[in-house]
């Protein structure tokens, strides 16, 4: 038994140090962050729209987390100010990403606020951006001989529309286009919201 | 800013502190060394002898007479071999099924990654249906391939050798396999979710959460006989072998638990957790798997117990110590504390010491004996695999640093790395496993051996073009993006011929995998030439598979 016992606790204690280091104290240090007084929860369009992100991973081409300065020129290529973890408040799941197919989208909604842009945009990039290899995404669209009452059009460059016909955004295409629209993070945070009262160094004897 | 600090030497003391009382307490001591212990795996007599079952007579006899003797052969026992046969008999259903779902969901996954690949440099080829989109076809790739085809093979190379090393057959092979059936009911229904955009939303965690119930239940059911079996051994020591497959086996239970914990994590505290869970099911299953796998096959091929039996004790504590912490390199510069990233960093740094000591200790067992690679299949996977660990890892623990980090992150040079680590090491050594296993399993003998030096030579070549393109094309990708007066389309169209290199050796690498899972279906169907090895299992049905056979 001895060998068994060394064996299952050895491993245990060792994944325990892990998970503490990686999973709790974050855990700990972030549960208490409050959401920047700019940054507002989602709509339940925009909340329906990240959805759609989700589900067609998005995140597999864009982060959503400008770099530091020191690190990478992400500010200077206008992707924003470092992200700080009060920014991701109501994001569940995450999208941080980890890949730069594309650029990083977490101020896409100040750099690009057009709606027909980012419809057109999804219906097909390289209408707008030639060497984009991102995919187009057609089913999210319908084309339609003539427009019906409350569709909403889709204005594309007239190369790229069908000979004859209109295309008309779905409602998840809308949706959306709503949550990349709401991707503005230019707000200003402060260095560390939740730290002033402990690094004062008024506290040390 | 002191708590920040004092957690991170509290952490890192912490576990250099567990590494020495673990080390300390093997009571051997690491000064004498053990070649008991080492030996474990053969019965008496064995040592000298060369084994690989995927060989024919001719080849085998040919290896053995090539290999270097170190001592003169004895009469084996036939007690402890018939107590292996015994363990091999209880043990060849549940494997036989873990394989066949790997084999299936190899295929599955060769396909979903060939379209995902090309849609990179044809992004309008295959739009219109929603299940196609390469944000989820890349996802149907990476969960076929990594629960379906990996997770599957690794269970079945622990179910077959956890019995052999332990000498003792199999307890309650019917709860594995029903755990079995509920893992790949589970993987299947999870593919299907994110193939119609159902998703938890995160890398590797992309399974909902309502199916991962089922998964969880069966890794419990598989788990559980492992454990039995463990208690029930009937040899005085465990092989290091044995170390690494009954800690994975833990690991990756609480891992997945953890991992999948629906509304528990949010924020960016979700994403160090995702990066935890993500980098330890390579870390934690997937690498103790594989390296316990290389230190059965590799030693019981040539037939020469592993040199150094402590520095392989020593290589599996370390690594348990320091490889679950190195997640936090996913996120640096990202918006965690910096401690964080920090300790993973040195933690990244502190894997090349297991690295070194398995890469001394295979270079020391191997030593004159590398030649034996010309006669066997499975050695040459196993050395492959071996050396493309020490490879990966090395790589892996460079790339952690700041300085490159800042380069590599965001690009496809660490997809590149990803498969140099999850292809050339981890599934080489399935690979080679199974070729060992399969023989044993079925009693048949793989009916065209040239198929598997196919196979070996379309995976080496496919994964060399797949890696060395695409590292080049991650690399000219991240320095493109690091250098503010270039556009951010100039790093798209530096990676595109690399992209497509990059599709011209996933093709290979499928069609290798064509080669080996065709070979499999017919060596389970018992077409082809027929072998006259020790009987195993399904005696009855030699008869009607010599009928078959020509």
């Amino acid at each position: 038994m001895e060998n068994e016992v060394k064996l299952v606790s050895g491993a245990m204690v060792a994944l325990a140090v892990a998970t503490a280091a990686l999973v709790v104290m974050p855990y700990m240090q972030v549960r208490d962050i409050k959401a920047p007084a700019a940054l507002k929860p989602y709509t339940s369009a925009q909340l329906r729209g990240r959805e759609v992100y989700v589900a067609n991973g998005c995140v597999y081409c864009h982060t959503q987390q400008p770099r530091d300065r020191k690190l990478a020129p992400d500010f200077a290529r206008g992707w924003g100010r470092p992200s700080v973890p009060a920014d991701y408040v109501y994001d569940r799941p995450h999208l941080l990403g980890s890949m730069r197919t594309g650029p990083d989208l977490f101020n896409i909604g100040a750099r690009q606020p057009s709606k027909d842009w980012h419809l057109g945009h999804l219906y097909q990039p390289r209408a707008y951006v030639p060497y984009s290899i991102m995919p187009s995404f057609p089913y999210l669209f319908l084309v339609k001989d003539a427009l019906e009452e409350g569709d909403a059009a889709v204005l594309l460059p007239p190369a790229y529309v069908p000979a004859g016909k209109v295309v008309v955004a779905s409602q998840e295409a809308q949706d959306l286009v709503k949550y990349l629209q709401s991707l503005n993070h230019t707000y200003p945070v402060l260095p560390a919201p939740t730290e002033p009262s402990t690094s004062s160094t008024s506290f040390k004897p | 800013m002191d708590s920040t600090i004092l957690s991170l030497l509290g952490a890192f003391l912490l576990s250099l502190i567990g590494l020495f009382a673990f080390i300390w307490s093997l009571r051997k001591g690491l000064l004498v060394e053990n070649p008991a212990g080492a030996s474990i795996i053969f019965a008496r007599g064995e040592v000298g002898r060369i084994d690989d079952p995927s060989l024919d007579a001719h080849t085998e006899s040919a290896m053995q007479a090539a290999a270097v003797p170190d001592a003169a052969l004895q009469a084996t026992v036939q007690a402890e071999i018939d107590a292996r046969t015994e363990a091999d008999q209880s043990s060849a259903f549940p494997v036989f099924m873990f394989i066949s779902f790997a084999c299936l969901w190899l295929l599955v996954g060769s396909v979903a990654g060939g379209i995902a690949s090309i849609k990179l440099h044809e992004p309008d080829w295959l739009v219109q249906q929603a299940w196609l989109t390469f944000g989820r076809i890349r996802s149907v790739h990476l969960n076929a391939v990594i629960y379906g085809w990996a997770s599957n093979a690794a269970l079945g190379v622990i179910i077959w050798l956890l019995p052999r090393l332990l000498r003792t057959p199999l307890r309650g092979a019917i709860w594995a396999m029903l755990g079995g059936s509920l893992i790949n009911a589970g993987i299947a229904a999870g593919v299907g979710a994110i193939a119609i955009g159902w998703t938890d939303g995160m890398e590797y965690l992309e399974i909902p959460w309502q199916i991962d119930i089922f998964i969880f239940i069966g890794f419990a059911l598989v788990i559980l006989p492992a454990l039995g079996t463990l208690l029930a051994r009937r040899v005085s020591h465990l092989y290091v072998s044995v170390w690494y497959f009954v800690a994975a086996l833990l690991w990756i239970a609480v891992l997945f638990l953890v991992g999948n914990l629906p509304g528990v994590h949010t924020g960016v505290q979700q994403a160090t957790t995702n990066w935890w869970y993500g980098h330890n099911a390579l870390g934690l299953w997937f690498t103790p798997v594989a390296v316990g796998a290389v230190y059965y096959f590799l030693p019981k091929i040539i037939g020469r117990p592993v040199v150094s039996y402590n520095l392989s004790l020593f290589g599996f504590w370390t690594l348990a110590f320091f490889y679950g912490q190195v997640g936090g390199h996913h996120l640096i510069g990202g918006p965690v504390p910096g401690w964080l990233t920090t300790l993973s960093i040195v933690q990244s740094m502190m894997m090349v010491i297991p690295v070194i000591a398995f890469a001394v200790n295979m270079r020391g067992t191997l030593k004159g004996q590398m030649h034996l690679a010309k006669y066997s299949p499975t050695l040459r996977f196993m050395m492959f695999g071996g050396l493309m660990y020490f490879a990966s890892s090395v790589q892996g623990s460079l790339e952690s640093l700041r300085s490159i980090n800042a380069v590599t992150h965001f690009t496809h040079f660490t997809v590149a790395h990803a498969h140099l680590g999850m292809y050339a090491f981890v599934s080489m050594v399935f690979f080679g496993a199974i070729y060992f296993m399969m023989p044993r399993v079925l009693n048949w003998e793989w009916p065209y051996p040239k198929l598997i030096t196919l196979h070996f030579w379309l995976a080496v070549v496919g994964v060399g073009i797949y890696f060395v393109g695409l590292s080049i094309g991650g690399w000219l990708q991240g320095l493109a993006m690091l250098d503010a007066s270039q556009a951010f389309e100039q790093s798209v169209k530096v990676t595109l011929p690399w992209l497509q290199s990059r599709s011209i050796g996933g093709v290979l690498m499928s069609l290798g995998h064509l080669v080996f899972v065709g070979h499999f279906l017919v060596m389970a169907l018992r077409f082809g030439p027929q072998r006259a090895g020790a009987a195993l299992f399904w005696q009855p049905k030699l008869v009607l598979g010599a009928a078959h056979g020509k």
